[in-house]
């Protein structure tokens, strides 16, 4: 042919393991058939778990979606064939920690009933993005092993422009035909998902088909199927691991991905033959992802060979059709035996990485002889296909030593396991990477969450701090405002602590009164209103109410203003104590209401004047009332007593005066025996009494006399011939007579009896003169000073009568 | 003077040396302020590597107080959530020997769990939460942010009525990860028989 052998580049290291690949190619692709129970977990790619859009007992069609993709890193899940969701629960997963995951279980009922699916003729009229959203739809993720979305790795960016797309048909790993197997079936279709990745990717420069030349059926039917296409199919020399995606890109172009960069950093995007499949199936007759061909094989099975199985189908169910041999089998692996993991379990499903299954006897691959210590001798570091110094991470790794690990690229190990397959020693070198690798990342989580925590904790305690400082704060303010308060106090006495309890207490005092009787206070309120509205009423006469009341309620209303201004002022004070906003409205409050007080005491004065004015209506002044109430007694003493009364009043005056001047006489007697300086001052009050006295006896004689004259009846009511032992009584009598006579004198009569008395009283008090000037007592003086007086009156009657 | 000095080579190197004394004093003095680090950087260093849960296990409270205590000369063997691994870093940090763990075992990672129907809504536990890593208010039930618990099992003491209770962190799918061999590779064939005799 006229076609030239392009020029491939090799990669360092790699190993040749026995490929142990005829036996599973012995025979064609066979239909796995479907088993009674399908097993879907929700996590067969690299990213989150698809989440589940059917329930338990729900009636499924094949190629209907089941679990929808979580995010933009994820794939659904469809039916693999018709059935019942038996269960949405957590199953043996295929998984190297031999954990459960969270699975659908289909219950088949065997009648393979399609959902109704459709694909484009024509995939080229379909724009890009609806191509990577069919891709996207039909849960496709790589199918090499690895399991990454395939719509992701689609989604190239235009800043990032692809020069090669590369197919990715090596399948290196020993024991593993599905690939190979697939070329030599399938390659039609291999080329026309090509074509399908072509027109979604646009490779500026090539599509290339990488195939190891051990798998020559394989590359001669691609070349067959790619004829006219452009699609290039490029043999290279069989080498372990020349299947690993960076690997088969330097082995193509010679470019090495940078280490932790992806292919489309050096303009390449790789996928795998087996996706490549699928995408064409999925864009070309909308079936989605929901077989694919895993091999069969190891001497514990009787015939090893490529199955086309639905996900989901139990390995067990596969082992069975191979005439598994359960004894001959030392350990269950899936995947090859370079990179695969031993199955704890042969429920496992197979699940869209999974290509193969590996069933050997003890000889074929027996148990790892026990590792020894390493010698050094440098096999690994000359196997290693991505230049890696295996053994010097291997003592980084035994010595936890991460920051060397990360010096030396671990993290470029792509875990192929050609340094274990090398070792003298029969170390498990990949396990230590492997393990290294998890606590780098683990001590990477730890750190942000620490970090994170540790900011928490400052945040809390900054917090804590503040909340601290701000009571702190407060409680000096408190302790500021008191101090403030006490030096106020101490400067100005009136606006001191004990003026506020002062003021406080009245308050209380005030608030008691009015709660003792607010029945009352309602009352006086209600009245005051009612005479308001009375006095509007009524010609609008103010004068109309009663002075009394008006001056009742205008103290009234005194009192509560002044309450009212005595609480404003306390509240103007705690105001400007707390210097609150509210100050001035407090003021302003405490003058208007100082200004009321002010106009109800003027007014108040003013009733009081106009009462004054018309002090026959003067009830407010007890002074005056008084005056008033002994007036009007007096007024009804004259003009309304009736001469029973009088009698009987004037019989009292009679007896009450001689009582007295008994009373008198012994005190004057006492006073005398004793020599008193006040025997002179009794003296006249003896005298003053008798005097009143007789003019009592004189009114009662004179009184008695008009009744006897105007009821001669009634004369023997008159005390008159009531006589008694009594000195007393017989002095009454006396006086009786004497006025019962003196009532029929004449004026000249009466004056001549005063004038006959004055002058007996006179020589009464002329011998006690004379006595006191002998015994030399100071009351002479007195006594001639008082002879002086009668001597006065003798003359003045003397003057009268003559 | 200067006749006296070259005369006299003892005063002359005696002043030579006097004057480059002054001279690199009073650079390195100059240095010392101008170059000033401020906060105490082998702390903060001994704090990056310290698992922050802010337990308090190491006899302190929180992780920065034991990160300035090892910094003044504590030892560094104190630390039960960082176990052998944190010992091994600060040894190397601060070029001292590695001591085993001041406990009886490193603790196991875990995550505070609130049996939420015994709750009686108290709060204490969340006034104890170094990283408000506990959500609820007074009277109604309390839950712990899970993402955010450190572990530190300050919570379940002052718990009432015993209803937290710390839990292993469960690996899952996501976290697990290859586990180390542990053959005893090291030995040599004459070492094992040697051993085994």
């Amino acid at each position: 042919m006229s076609q030239l052998i392009r020029k491939v580049w090799d990669i360092h290291g790699g190993i040749h393991p026995a490929e142990n690949k005829q036996q599973s190619l012995q025979s064609p692709i066979q239909a796995a058939g479907i088993p009674p129970q399908l097993i879907l977990p929700l996590a067969q790619h690299i990213g989150a778990p698809a989440s589940p859009i059917i329930s338990v007992g729900d009636r499924v069609l094949k190629g209907q979606m089941i679990a929808e993709a979580k995010g933009f890193v994820s794939a659904p899940v469809h039916a693999p064939t018709s059935g019942t969701v038996v269960a949405i629960e957590s199953r043996l997963i295929p998984h190297p920690s031999g954990m459960s995951g969270a699975c659908i279980v289909i219950d088949t009922d065997g009648q393979d009933e399609w959902i109704s699916h459709s694909g484009v003729d024509d995939f080229r009229s379909l724009s890009k993005m609806d191509l990577i959203d069919r891709v996207r739809q039909a849960g496709i993720a790589g199918m090499g092993g690895a399991g990454f979305p395939s719509a992701v790795k689609l989604s190239t960016r235009d800043d990032k422009p692809i020069e090669t797309l590369i197919l990715n048909g090596t399948e290196c790993e020993p024991y593993i035909t599905a690939d190979d197997i697939l070329m030599r079936e399938r390659a039609a279709e291999i080329i026309a998902g090509a074509e399908i990745l072509r027109h979604l990717i646009k490779p500026s420069k090539e599509t290339l088909i990488g195939v190891e030349d051990n798998k020559p059926e394989g590359i001669a039917a691609l070349q067959k199927a790619a004829q006219g296409t452009g699609i290039e199919i490029v043999p290279f020399p069989t080498k372990y691991p020349s299947g690993g995606e960076k690997q088969l890109i330097q082995i193509l172009t010679g470019k090495e991905v940078p280490a932790g960069g992806l292919p489309a950093d050096i303009g390449i995007v790789c996928q795998n033959i087996g996706t490549a499949t699928a995408i064409y199936r999925a864009i070309c007759f909308g079936e989605p992802l929901i077989s694919r061909i895993t091999t069969i094989t190891g001497e514990a099975c009787s015939q090893p060979r490529n199955y086309e199985v639905l996900l989901g189908t139990p390995v067990q169910f596969l082992l069975d059709q191979s005439g598994f041999k359960k004894d001959d089998c030392i350990r269950l692996v899936m995947g090859g035996p370079m990179m695969g993991y031993t199955l704890q379990d042969t429920a496992v499903p197979i699940v869209k990485t999974s290509n193969c299954v590996l069933a050997p006897s003890a000889a074929e691959l027996p148990p790892p002889p026990p590792a020894q210590a390493c010698i050094r001798c440098g096999m690994c570091a000359e196997a290693c296909p991505v230049s890696l110094l295996p053994q010097q991470m291997y003592w980084f790794s035994r010595a936890q030593e991460h920051e060397k690990l990360e010096d030396h690229q671990l993290f470029d190990c792509i875990e192929c396991g050609a340094c274990s397959y090398v070792c003298p020693s029969n170390i498990p070198l990949v396990q230590y990477y492997r393990a290294s690798k998890a606590e780098i990342r683990q001590a990477q989580q730890d750190k942000i969450k620490a970090e994170r925590s540790k900011e928490r904790f400052e945040a809390r305690t900054a917090r804590l701090e503040q909340e601290e400082a701000e009571k702190e704060a407060k409680r000096a303010a408190r302790l500021k405002a008191a101090k403030d308060k006490a030096a106020a106090a101490a400067s100005n006495p009136d606006s001191s602590k004990t003026d506020l309890i002062q003021a406080a207490i009245e308050r209380s005092k005030a608030k008691k009164a009015d709660a003792a009787d607010p029945a009352q206070d309602a009352i006086a309120r209600a009245q005051a209103k009612a005479q308001d509205r009375v006095q509007d009423k009524g010609d609008g006469k103010v004068a109309a109410e009663d002075p009394a009341a008006k001056t009742e309620r205008l103290q009234l209303l005194l009192a509560s203003a002044e309450r009212r201004l005595v609480s404003a002022r306390e509240k103007l004070a705690l105001a400007k104590e707390q210097a609150s906003e509210n100050v001035e409205a407090f003021a302003t409050a405490v003058i208007k209401t100082e200004d009321k007080v002010a106009a109800l005491q003027i007014e108040i004065a003013n009733h009081q004047a106009s009462l004054a004015s018309a002090p026959a209506h003067d009830a407010a002044d007890p002074a005056q009332a008084a005056i008033a109430r002994a007036m009007a007694k007096r007024a009804g003493v004259s003009a309304d007593e009736s001469d029973e009364d009088k009698t009987q009043r004037l019989q009292n005056l009679v007896a009450t005066t001689e009582k007295r001047l008994a009373a008198a006489q012994q005190k004057l007697s006492t006073a005398q025996e004793q020599n008193d300086a006040n025997v002179a001052a009794f003296a006249t009050g003896v005298e003053k009494t008798q005097s009143k006295l007789e003019t009592a006896k004189q009114d009662l004689a004179a009184h008695l006399a008009r009744l006897a004259a105007e009821t001669p009846a009634s004369a023997e009511t008159t005390p008159a011939p009531s006589s008694s032992d009594d000195p007393v009584q017989a002095a009454i009598e006396r006086a009786k007579a004497a006025r019962a006579a003196q009532a029929d004198m004449s004026d000249e009569d009466k004056l001549k009896q005063t004038i006959a008395s004055l002058e007996n009283r006179i020589a009464r008090t002329q011998e006690k003169l004379s006595a006191a000037q002998e015994s030399g007592d100071d009351k002479a003086e007195i006594l001639a000073d008082s002879i002086a007086k009668l001597q006065d009156k003798l003359a003045s009657a003397k003057q009268q009568l003559g | 003077m200067i006749e006296l000095i070259a005369q006299n080579p003892f005063i002359a190197s005696l002043l030579a040396l006097v004057s480059l004394g002054v001279v690199f004093g009073a650079l390195l003095g100059f240095a010392a302020v101008k170059f000033k680090t401020e906060g105490d950087p082998i702390a903060d260093q001994v704090e990056a590597l310290l698992p922050q849960t802010q337990c308090g296990q190491c006899g302190y409270p929180g992780c920065r107080p034991y990160a300035q205590a090892i910094a003044d000369g504590d030892d560094i063997n104190k630390c039960p959530p960082g176990g052998e691994a944190t010992i091994a870093a600060l040894a190397d940090l601060l070029g001292v020997e590695a001591k085993p763990l001041d406990a009886a075992e490193e603790s196991v990672p875990s995550v505070a769990y609130i049996r939420e129907e015994e709750c009686i809504g108290c709060t204490k536990c969340i006034q104890a939460c170094p990283v408000d890593a506990i959500l609820g208010s007074a009277k109604h039930m309390h839950t712990v942010i899970a993402s955010e618990c450190t572990g530190c099992d300050l919570c379940v003491e002052p718990c009432p009525v015993d209803c937290i209770e710390m839990r292993p962190i469960e690996t899952s799918l996501q976290t697990w990860h290859w586990d180390k061999p542990k053959p005893p590779e090291d030995l040599i064939a004459s070492d094992r028989s040697g051993a085994s005799a």
